[in-house]
């Protein structure tokens, strides 16, 4: 019995949440937030694997985004746009291939992914860390330089994909594919680390030497754990990419990696459930952040003793993010679920699910 | 060949800000084995820093020669800079070195003071730019083909000095003997008596103070300012003091120069927007082959 109550609460969830929105109960900007929670959500979980489980320190996971949003707005163009000459594809089609568009964005981020990899064979920490960088410098700066998605100034018309879906069968899609993406990246996750490899990895993560004593292949399963994080990454890029309609090069520098970054260490370190709950709060404060009436009240005695100041609530928002992380930092290091999962917060709730 | 001569000019200008900025990361890290994130943007700072002493300088209350506010603005910078830096230091990370967190924490908390540095800039004094005001006198020389300003000879002879002054501390007085202790065996020092919280202080008054003499010159070089500035110079910095080996000063300086010469190099035969991909491509190269940098010692790894 409890091995499916979480997977029908999921469905009745997911179900609901598609009802209200295909009869407007719920308004697009809802809409819009829950989708980006689902991102947010894939993001952090997959970052997590790297980060968190392997305990390596990569900050460039904003790269493998970028490259599944271009290749996947790319195919989309292609196949139902109108850019490059007539659509390849007919209407109807849309459906079926959308998601094969996204699974191949996530290929080729996976692909991508071997840039840092492979050097990870030979290097760790801070060595490490400058080459997720550099490679997101690297991939930023590429695409600027392909005219052909027009470079620096963005590339569109990926909306028509939605919309040959829409036309087809009415309904909200987006919202169902970012909802059946997010639960297939939790589930490939899981099933991942519940694994022989994911065992592999935690044993990188306590000791590298001692895991290749006990006959670990680190090499390979560290390969293995970079492609998946950034195939994984790969799928919210396109994801990312059609909800929004317009990608840039620029949304996807430093700063989008950090965010995920935030949402790892918020969640604690390791722990899937973590990830997920601090994408949902992350993605929240964000959202509430954003309205200046907040804003304009918190900071009331600061703008009273200096009434030409007037702060705007996105500046705000990003000193407020970074200190929240800082204090966390300092009282509560191990995040929100510190390296463990809910059910072990939480022991009476292994009698009503279990996730494999 | 003045073409070429020009060019190496212009990659000693760009690497002397790079190496300038790169000396602060390598002396945190060789000493505390801690990436300072945030040392891009004590840059940024020590920017700003320069434009509101000059500012005030030339102004009705004192009303200085430029020549005169520049004299007194390198040190007033280089002081009110470490202030920043030593203030991080005191409320971010030295709580955290108290209480003995990962190492990884600090990093963040290091990432998250640079953001939080760059956005409340933004959010005090708005998104416009700033303008420096003229210090030095811009003399150009001309010798042969290559022309040849006052500024870059400053710059560069400003980074050989700061160089210079940096291995004589590290490598030949008692606090850089125990600053190479503590990067060493962080445990056994303070049993040997040297305060090494003291130590520590000293390392980031000396890296933020040159981050902000390069926050001036690039002020001066560069006159516009602006609250992301130090972002990008920053991580580029970052990766010149990685490349040369981080932890090492000569590391530092050298992947200073390496990573100016790289980019004026790049930008002199293809399209100036290629400048950052050729740059850290070949960076990717660098550490691929030599993972711990140029000069680094790999660390052995104690089981």
């Amino acid at each position: 019995m409890q091995k499916y109550t979480l997977n029908v609460l999921m469905a009745a969830c997911a179900v609901f949440l598609l009802v209200l929105a295909h009869f407007k109960i719920i308004d697009n900007y809802i809409q819009a937030v829950i989708m980006f929670v689902g991102i947010n959500i894939i993001m952090s979980t997959s970052l997590n694997l790297v980060n968190g489980n392997m305990g390596e320190f990569t900050c460039g996971h904003a790269a493998f985004m970028c490259m599944g949003a271009y290749v996947t707005s790319l195919l989309s163009v292609l196949c139902f746009g109108k850019n490059f000459g007539d659509p390849l594809l007919p209407q109807y089609m849309a459906m079926f291939v959308f998601p094969i568009m996204i699974l191949a964005g996530g290929v080729v981020a996976a692909l991508t992914s071997l840039l840092v990899a492979i050097p990870a064979f030979k290097t760790r920490d801070d060595y490490l860390a400058i080459i997720t960088i550099a490679v997101n410098y690297m991939v930023i700066s590429a695409i600027e330089n392909m005219d052909f998605v027009g470079g620096s100034r963005g590339f569109q018309g990926m909306k028509n994909t939605v919309w040959a879906m829409n036309d087809t069968i009415k309904g909200p899609w987006m919202l169902f594919w970012v909802i059946t993406f997010t639960v297939f990246t939790i589930w490939v996750i899981r099933r991942f680390i519940t694994s022989t490899y994911g065992k592999g990895v935690n044993a990188i993560c306590q000791d590298e030497v001692a895991a290749e004593i006990m006959s670990v292949n680190t090499n390979k399963i560290k390969l293995v754990n970079f492609m998946i994080s950034a195939g994984l990454a790969g799928c919210a890029g396109g994801l990312f990419a059609h909800i929004i309609g317009y990608v840039n090069p620029q949304s996807f520098n430093i700063l989008k990696s950090t965010e995920a970054m935030v949402m790892v260490y918020l969640g604690g370190m390791g722990s899937l459930s973590g990830a997920v709950l601090s994408a949902i709060v992350f993605t929240f404060l964000m959202e509430v952040l954003r309205s200046q009436s907040l804003i304009d009240f918190l900071l009331a005695p600061a703008t009273f003793v200096f009434p030409d100041w007037e702060p705007s609530a996105g500046v705000i928002k990003w000193v407020m993010i970074p200190l929240l992380l800082v204090l966390i930092m300092q009282f509560r290091p191990e995040g929100i679920m510190g390296n463990k999962e809910l059910s072990d917060v939480f022991p009476k709730l292994k009698k009503y699910y279990t996730f494999k | 060949m003045d073409f070429i001569l020009q060019n190496i000019l212009n990659a000693l200008q760009w690497g002397s800000f790079y190496a300038l900025i790169a000396l602060g990361y390598t002396l945190v890290y060789g000493v505390l084995r801690l990436i300072n994130f945030a040392h891009g943007d004590i840059f940024m700072v020590g920017a700003y820093i320069a434009y509101a002493i000059a500012w005030f300088l030339l102004g009705p209350a004192f009303d200085l020669s430029p020549l005169m506010t520049f004299a007194i603005a390198i040190p007033l910078t280089m002081a009110l800079t470490a202030c920043v830096g030593v203030t991080l230091e005191r409320i971010a990370y030295r709580p955290l070195r108290r209480k003995g967190a990962h190492r990884l924490y600090v990093v963040i908390t290091a990432l998250m003071c640079g953001l939080i540095l760059e956005y409340s800039n933004l959010a005090v004094l708005g998104a416009s730019r700033l303008k420096f005001p003229e210090l030095v006198e811009k003399t150009i020389w001309h010798i042969g083909g290559v022309t040849i300003t006052n500024l870059k000879v400053i710059v560069i002879f400003a980074a050989i000095a700061v160089y210079v002054f940096l291995n004589f501390i590290v490598t030949k007085t008692k606090i850089g003997m125990a600053m190479r202790g503590i990067s060493y065996d962080k445990f056994a020092i303070p049993l040997m008596g040297i305060p090494i919280d003291a130590i520590i202080v000293f390392t980031f008054i000396l890296g933020s103070s040159f981050a902000g003499l390069a926050g001036l010159l690039f002020a001066m070089s560069y006159p516009i300012l602006e609250p992301f500035m130090g972002m990008i110079i920053g991580w580029k910095a970052f990766i010149a003091a990685v490349v040369g080996g981080i932890g090492d000063i000569r590391g530092a300086f050298y992947g200073g120069f390496l990573l100016g010469f790289i980019e004026v190099g790049v930008v002199t035969i293809f399209p100036s927007t290629y400048r950052d991909l050729f740059a850290f491509s070949i960076l990717l190269i660098i550490l691929w082959v030599k993972p711990t940098g140029l000069f680094g010692m790999p660390q052995s790894t104690k089981i």
